[in-house]
C-alpha cells in the first residue's frame, strides 16, 4: 500500500492570456507551464528544483487548484482535482496543504497565532470541539513553538519561528500531502537547519508526502527521494535523487549542479557557465527550448521539441543527445 | 542549567510595544494631532456634558425664552360710572417684554437672540445635533460601504461591474443641489411632521457619501486579495465569508477609520449648510447653521453688523469641530501607516 | 484558562510588553543622546585635523578599530556592532560572514556614513581610510559634508536587491552618466558616455548601446545586478562593497556574476569586501574571512584557515550545518536556538547559550580574540589552556539535544 501514487500529475498545461483582441480573444499565451507530467509515491518526498521563472511555483499552486488548470489531468487519490466542483474541493482542502515561501507576508498581521493555527480546524471540525485548544497546543509544541505564544501576532516572531507557525498550520488539518514552495529560502543557514529537521522529523511521525520546491540543490538533495528538474516551463529531468545527483544527464542539470559554490577554497570547479540569459516565456525558442543556453546544441534541437524519455530505469530526460539510448519507453 | 539556558534562548521572543501602543505612540508624536484631540474633546464636552450642567444650574434648555420681567404693578388709572349704577375700574396690564437681542451679560453669556433665547445653550444643543448626525451618518455610510466594497473586491468579474457603474453614477451626482433639492421637497410635504425631517437628511447624506467609502473598501481589497496569507486562507479551505470577515476586513480598517475620521468634517459642513437653509431641524430646536442664518444679509444688515454675538460663536464652533476632526483623520493616518519613519 | 484569550492581549503586566513609564524614559534618553551626536555630524566648517589620523599599516586601505555602531531604538538601545576590529588589504577580497542580525550590513553602512540617522549612530571607534591623495582620514569622526568626497567616488557599494536598487523613472544611462558627472566635474556629457559604454562593456553586457538606452523594467535581474557593478566602478574606486551581491539571484546567474567580480579584481586596482551568508561563496572570492556574531567577531583569518582549521564553535556550526552536494549526511547539524536580542546583550560570551562545548568560565567575561597565526584569530575560552585543540568532530550532539527540546516541552 505504501507504493500506490498518492499524486499524478499529467500533461500538466498553465496558461497566461496576453494580448487580448478587440473580442476578448487572447492571441498570445505565457506558458508557465507546458505539459509536465510526475507521480509521488505516499510517504515520500519528490523535490522539484529549478531558477526562477521556470514555473516551478506554478506547477505547486496549480496542483492545489489555486490558479485554474488549463490543461491536463491532476490526480490525488484518484480523483481529478482539475475537475471537481469547487464546493467539494473546499471540503477536500484539508488532505492537500501547502507551505509558503516568505513566512513574513503568508500570515496575517491582525490575527494571533493561535488563531491562526486554528481557524481552519474549527472550519473543517478536525477535532470535536472539546478537544481543540488541546489539539492545538499539542500541534504547537510538535512544531516547537512554546504553548504560551498562543495569543501573541506573528509581528512579534523572527522569521524561523514564523516558518514554524506556517507548518503549524498545515500540519493541523491533518493532511495527506503537503507542497512546500522554497520554504528556507528567506531564512538563515542555522535556521534552515532547523526547519529541514522539523520537516523531515514530522514526515516520520506522520507519513506525510512532501512535494519540496527549491532552487536550492544542496537542501533538495537533502530532503528528497526523488528530483525533478525544470527549465522554463517543462521538466527536462526526472529520476532519484542519487541518479540525478551522481549521473546528471541533461546539460541543463549538468550545469545547475557546476554553479552551485562548494564551501572548500581549495576544490577545484569544472564551472559550465551558461550563456545569455533565460529567455522570456511568453517567446520561447522552437524546439528544445534550452537550445540558446545550450554547449552541444545540434541542428535538430531547433527543429523538433524532445520527448521525455526514460534513459536509465526511473532516470527520464528531454534532451536530443540521448535519441539513440533507449533502455525502456516510457 | 545549561540545558535551561538552552532552551531559554531556544524559546526568547523580542520584548516590544504593543501594536496598539505603537499606534498610539506614532498619534501623539505630531503636535497637530494633539492639538486636534483636544479641540474635539473640548466640542464632545461642550455639546454633551454642557448641557447636563445648564439643566441642574441654571434650569433651562435650549427654547427657553427670556423675558426682560415687567417691574410695573397692576394699577388703577381710571374709573367711571356705569349707566347700571356699579363703579369700574381700568386696569393696565404690562406684560413683561421679551428680552430679544440683548448683549452678552452674566445672565446670557453670549446674550440671546431675536427670539429672546440664550445663544450659549442653544449653541451646546446645536452641538448636539451636527455631531450626534455625522457620527449616525457616517456609521450608516460606512457599513454600505463596506458591504458593497467589499463583495465588489472580493468576487470580482460582473459582480464587480455592477457595483463600481452604480457608484460611479452615485458619484457623478452634485453633492449639495441634490440635498437641497431633497431637502425642500420633503419640507414641502405636508404629511411629514417637521420632527422627522432630519431622519430624511440623515438618509440623504448618508446616500451621497457611500459611494466614496465603497471605492476605498475595493481598492484595498484587491490589494490585499493577492496577498499571501488569502492564498493560504484558501487552501486551508476558509469559506468564503471567513476570509472576508475575519482576513480582509481587519486588515481595511486601518484606512478606513482615517476616512471615516477625515468624512466627519465634511458631513458637519452638510449639515450646517442645510440648517442655514431652514432645511434641517426645525425651528425651535437649535442647530449652527439656523444660528448663523439668523445674519442673513438677506433679511437686513442689522444682525449681520450690529450682533456678532449672535453668528460669530457658531462658525467659530463649526470651525473648531471640523478642523479638529481633519487634524486627527491626518494624525491617525500617519499613525497606521507602518512604513512611515519617525 | 487566562492564558487562552483569543482577543485581548494582555499589555499590562506582561512582561512580553513595556510599560509606558519605561517607554517614556527611554524615549528621553535617546532624544538626548541622539542630538549631541546629529549636532556635531551637521558641523560644515570643521578643521581637517580633527579627522586626520595615520594606517597602522600602510598596505591598508581600510581599518576598523573597535566600532561601536548602537541604534537608539523605541525598545532601547539596539548594540548592533559592539567591538568590531578587522583590515581590509589592499587588491584583495575579504568576506564577512554572518546571519541576519549579527552586524555585517550595519559594519558595511557605517563605513559609508549611511547608517539610518538619528538613530543610529557610531558611538566609538575608528575606522581609518587611505584616501588616494595619499591622506589617511577617521571616518567616524567625519562631518557629513566631507563624507560626498569620499562616498560614491573611492567607495562605492553594490546592494542586495537590484530589482529595487534602480530608479525605475530614468533610463540606466542617465543613471550611469549621473555617478561620473557628478564625482568628476569637469566632464561633458560626451565623455560620460563614453565612460559608461566602456563600463557597460567591461561588466560584460553584450549590447551596450541597447542597454543603454532602456530603462530598468526591462532588464533580467543578473542585467540589473550588472548594472550596478559598473555604476559602482565608474569612478575607479578603491574600495568595493558588495552586500550580499548574489542572495537574490538564481544560481546559474550567480555564478555568472561571481566569475565577473573575480575577473574585475585583476582588471581594477582596488579591494572588494564582501558580504553575504553563503559560506559556498565566500570559500570561492575571498581571500581573507570575518566571521560575526551577534555584532561581535568571533573568528577571523585567510580562508584556508577558516575552512580548514575552524576554530570558533559558531563557525564550526555554521559549516556543518549547510547541506552540500553529494556530501550526504543523515542529518543536518543545527545550532539550537536563535540569534540573542540586540538589546540588553549580556557581560558573557553571546554564543554561550547556544554553544556545545560550552563549560563554567564561560560565565565570566566576553572571551579575548586569541591569535592562532599571524592572521588567524578566535574569541573562545576552549583555547586558553591549549591552543591546537580540535572540536571539529566533537560538535555532532547538537541534532539530538534539539530533538530533546522540542519533546522535552
Amino acid at each position: 500500500m505504501s507504493d500506490e501514487n498518492i499524486l499524478v500529475v499529467e500533461d500538466l498545461k498553465k496558461y497566461y492570456p496576453i494580448n487580448k483582441s478587440l473580442f476578448g480573444k487572447p492571441q498570445s499565451f505565457v506558458k508557465a507551464v507546458d505539459g509536465v507530467s510526475f507521480s509521488i509515491k505516499k510517504g515520500t518526498t519528490m523535490g522539484l528544483v529549478g531558477e526562477s521563472g521556470c514555473g516551478k511555483t506554478t506547477v505547486g499552486r496549480t496542483i492545489l487548484r489555486l490558479h485554474e488548470v488549463t490543461g491536463g489531468t491532476v490526480l490525488f487519490e484518484g480523483k481529478d482535482l482539475s475537475k471537481i466542483s469547487s464546493g467539494k474541493l473546499r471540503k477536500m482542502r484539508p488532505q492537500l496543504q501547502m507551505i509558503f515561501q516568505d513566512p513574513y507576508s503568508s500570515l496575517s498581521p491582525r490575527m494571533p497565532i493561535g488563531e491562526i493555527i486554528g481557524e481552519a480546524v474549527k472550519v473543517h471540525k478536525i477535532v470535536p470541539r472539546s478537544e481543540y485548544r488541546e489539539y492545538i497546543l499539542q500541534v504547537m509544541q510538535d512544531c516547537g513553538l512554546q504553548p504560551q505564544w498562543y495569543s501573541r501576532y506573528p509581528h512579534e516572531f523572527s522569521g524561523g519561528q514564523r516558518q514554524r507557525i506556517c507548518i503549524a498550520r498545515s500540519v493541523a488539518l491533518k493532511p495527506k500531502l503537503i507542497i512546500c514552495d522554497e520554504p528556507v529560502s528567506a531564512l538563515d543557514v542555522s535556521i534552515q537547519a532547523q526547519i529541514i529537521n522539523l520537516m523531515k522529523d514530522l514526515q516520520t511521525q506522520f507519513g506525510y508526502t512532501y512535494l519540496f520546491i527549491s532552487h536550492d540543490l544542496s537542501v533538495v538533495e537533502h530532503i528528497s527521494d526523488e528530483v525533478g528538474v525544470m527549465y522554463l516551463g517543462n521538466m527536462v529531468e526526472y529520476g532519484s535523487k542519487t541518479s540525478i545527483f551522481k549521473n546528471p544527464l541533461h546539460p541543463y542539470t549538468k550545469a545547475l549542479m557546476s554553479a552551485v559554490p562548494m564551501p572548500d577554497p581549495d576544490y577545484k570547479m569544472n564551472r559550465i557557465i551558461l550563456k545569455g540569459d533565460i529567455p522570456s516565456p511568453a517567446n520561447p525558442p522552437s524546439g528544445c527550448k534550452f537550445r540558446t543556453r545550450c554547449e552541444h546544441c545540434m541542428e535538430i534541437c531547433a527543429n523538433k521539441v524532445p520527448e521525455f524519455r526514460e534513459i536509465e530505469p526511473g532516470h527520464r530526460v528531454a534532451c536530443h543527445l540521448y535519441n539513440d539510448k533507449e533502455s525502456t519507453t516510457k | 542549567m545549561a540545558e535551561n539556558e538552552k532552551k531559554q534562548a531556544a524559546t526568547e521572543t523580542y520584548r516590544v510595544i504593543s501594536p496598539s501602543r505603537m499606534v498610539a505612540k506614532r498619534f501623539f508624536r505630531s503636535k497637530l494631532s494633539i492639538v486636534g484631540l483636544c479641540m474635539l474633546l473640548f466640542v464632545f464636552l461642550f455639546s454633551f456634558v454642557g448641557p447636563i450642567i445648564v439643566k441642574y444650574t441654571w434650569g433651562y434648555g435650549q427654547t427657553e425664552v427670556f423675558y426682560i420681567p415687567r417691574v410695573s404693578t397692576m394699577y388703577s388709572v381710571q374709573s367711571f360710572d356705569a349707566p347700571d349704577g356699579n363703579t369700574y375700574e381700568f386696569y393696565d396690564e404690562s406684560l413683561s417684554t421679551v428680552n430679544f437681542k440683548a448683549p452678552p451679560s452674566a445672565e446670557h453669556w453670549l446674550g440671546t437672540d431675536t427670539s429672546g433665547m440664550d445663544i450659549f445653550v442653544r449653541l451646546m444643543y446645536g452641538g448636539r445635533i451636527s455631531l450626534l448626525l455625522s457620527f449616525l451618518v457616517i456609521v450608516m455610510e460606512t457599513l454600505l460601504g463596506v458591504f458593497f466594497g467589499g463583495l465588489a473586491g472580493y468576487f470580482g468579474k460582473w459582480v464587480d461591474q455592477i457595483i463600481m457603474r452604480v457608484v460611479d453614477v452615485f458619484y457623478c451626482l452634485p453633492g449639495l443641489p441634490i440635498l437641497l433639492i431633497l431637502s425642500a421637497t420633503i419640507s414641502s410635504i405636508e404629511s411629514i411632521p417637521a420632527e422627522h425631517r432630519i431622519y430624511y437628511v440623515m438618509a440623504f447624506l448618508t446616500l451621497i457619501g457611500w459611494a466614496g467609502t465603497a471605492r476605498l473598501v475595493r481598492g484595498q481589497i484587491l490589494m490585499l486579495r493577492e496577498q499571501e496569507y488569502m492564498m493560504a486562507a484558501e487552501a486551508t479551505g476558509l469559506p468564503a465569508w471567513r476570509k472576508i470577515f475575519k482576513h480582509l476586513i481587519p486588515n481595511v480598517m486601518p484606512q478606513l477609520i482615517v476616512s471615516m475620521t477625515l468624512g466627519l468634517g465634511g458631513i458637519i459642513l452638510y449639515e450646517s449648510t442645510l440648517s442655514y437653509l431652514g432645511l434641517g431641524v426645525p425651528f425651535p430646536n437649535a442647530a449652527w447653521g439656523s444660528m448663523i442664518a439668523l445674519a442673513d444679509p438677506s433679511k437686513g444688515q442689522e444682525i449681520l453688523a450690529n450682533y456678532p454675538n449672535m453668528w460669530v460663536p457658531a462658525g467659530i464652533l463649526i470651525i473648531i469641530a471640523v478642523l479638529g476632526f481633519n487634524f486627527v483623520g491626518d494624525g491617525l493616518r500617519d499613525a497606521f501607516d507602518p512604513k512611515a519613519r519617525k | 484558562m487566562a492564558l487562552f484569550k483569543k482577543k485581548k492581549i494582555q499589555s499590562i503586566g506582561d512582561s512580553q510588553y513595556l510599560t509606558l513609564r519605561e517607554e517614556r524614559k527611554i524615549a528621553k534618553e535617546n532624544a538626548k543622546i541622539t542630538k549631541a551626536y546629529e549636532k556635531r555630524k551637521n558641523r560644515t566648517k570643521v578643521p581637517e585635523s580633527e579627522y586626520l589620523t595615520e594606517m597602522r599599516d600602510p598596505k591598508n586601505v581600510v581599518e576598523f578599530d573597535n566600532l561601536h555602531t548602537y541604534f537608539y531604538t523605541d525598545v532601547g538601545v539596539s548594540k548592533a556592532v559592539n567591538g568590531v576590529s578587522f583590515d581590509i588589504p589592499e587588491g584583495s577580497i575579504v568576506g564577512v560572514v554572518g546571519e541576519s542580525g549579527c552586524g555585517k550590513s550595519v559594519t558595511s553602512l557605517s563605513l559609508m556614513q549611511l547608517v539610518q540617522a538619528p538613530q543610529g549612530q557610531i558611538v566609538e571607534g575608528q575606522i581609518r581610510y587611505k584616501a588616494t591623495n595619499g591622506k589617511c582620514y577617521d571616518i567616524a569622526k567625519m562631518p557629513r559634508n566631507e563624507m560626498l568626497h569620499i562616498r560614491g567616488k573611492e567607495i562605492s557599494m553594490i546592494f542586495q536587491e537590484p530589482m529595487t536598487s534602480l530608479n525605475p523613472v530614468f533610463t540606466i544611462g542617465a543613471q550611469l552618466d549621473e555617478v561620473v558627472l557628478l564625482h568628476e566635474p569637469g566632464t561633458t556629457k560626451e565623455q560620460a558616455k563614453a565612460r559608461s559604454l566602456e563600463m557597460l562593456k567591461l561588466v560584460g553586457i553584450a549590447m551596450c548601446e541597447k542597454v543603454y538606452d532602456s530603462y530598468p523594467h526591462e532588464l533580467s535581474g543578473g542585467m540589473r545586478q550588472r548594472v550596478m557593478i559598473a555604476m559602482s566602478l565608474s569612478c575607479n574606486p578603491r574600495l568595493i562593497i558588495a552586500d550580499e551581491p548574489t542572495t537574490a539571484l538564481d544560481v546559474t546567474i550567480q555564478a555568472q556574476i561571481l566569475d565577473l567580480l573575480r575577473d574585475l579584481r585583476h582588471k581594477i586596482q582596488g579591494s572588494i569586501m564582501l558580504i553575504t551568508h553563503d559560506l559556498g561563496v565566500i570559500a570561492e572570492m575571498a581571500d581573507y574571512v570575518v566571521v560575526m556574531y551577534a555584532g561581535r567577531i568571533v573568528e577571523k583569518g585567510t580562508v584556508r584557515e577558516i575552512f580548514h582549521t575552524p576554530k570558533h564553535p559558531y563557525t564550526i556550526g555554521l559549516m556543518k550545518s549547510k547541506p552540500s552536494v553529494n556530501k550526504l549526511v543523515e542529518r543536518l547539524y543545527s545550532i539550537p536556538g536563535q540569534v540573542p536580542n540586540p538589546i540588553n546583550m549580556p557581560k558573557h560570551c553571546y554564543y554561550k547559550n547556544r554553544c556545545e562545548m560550552c563549560q563554567e568560565c564561560c560565565e565570566g567575561d566576553f572571551p579575548e580574540l586569541m591569535q592562532f597565526s599571524e592572521t588567524h584569530f578566535a574569541a573562545c575560552h576552549l583555547y586558553r589552556d591549549n591552543k591546537d585543540l580540535v572540536i571539529y568532530d566533537s560538535l555532532t550532539t547538537g541534532a539530538e539535544s534539539e530533538k530533546a527540546e522540542v519533546a522535552h516541552e
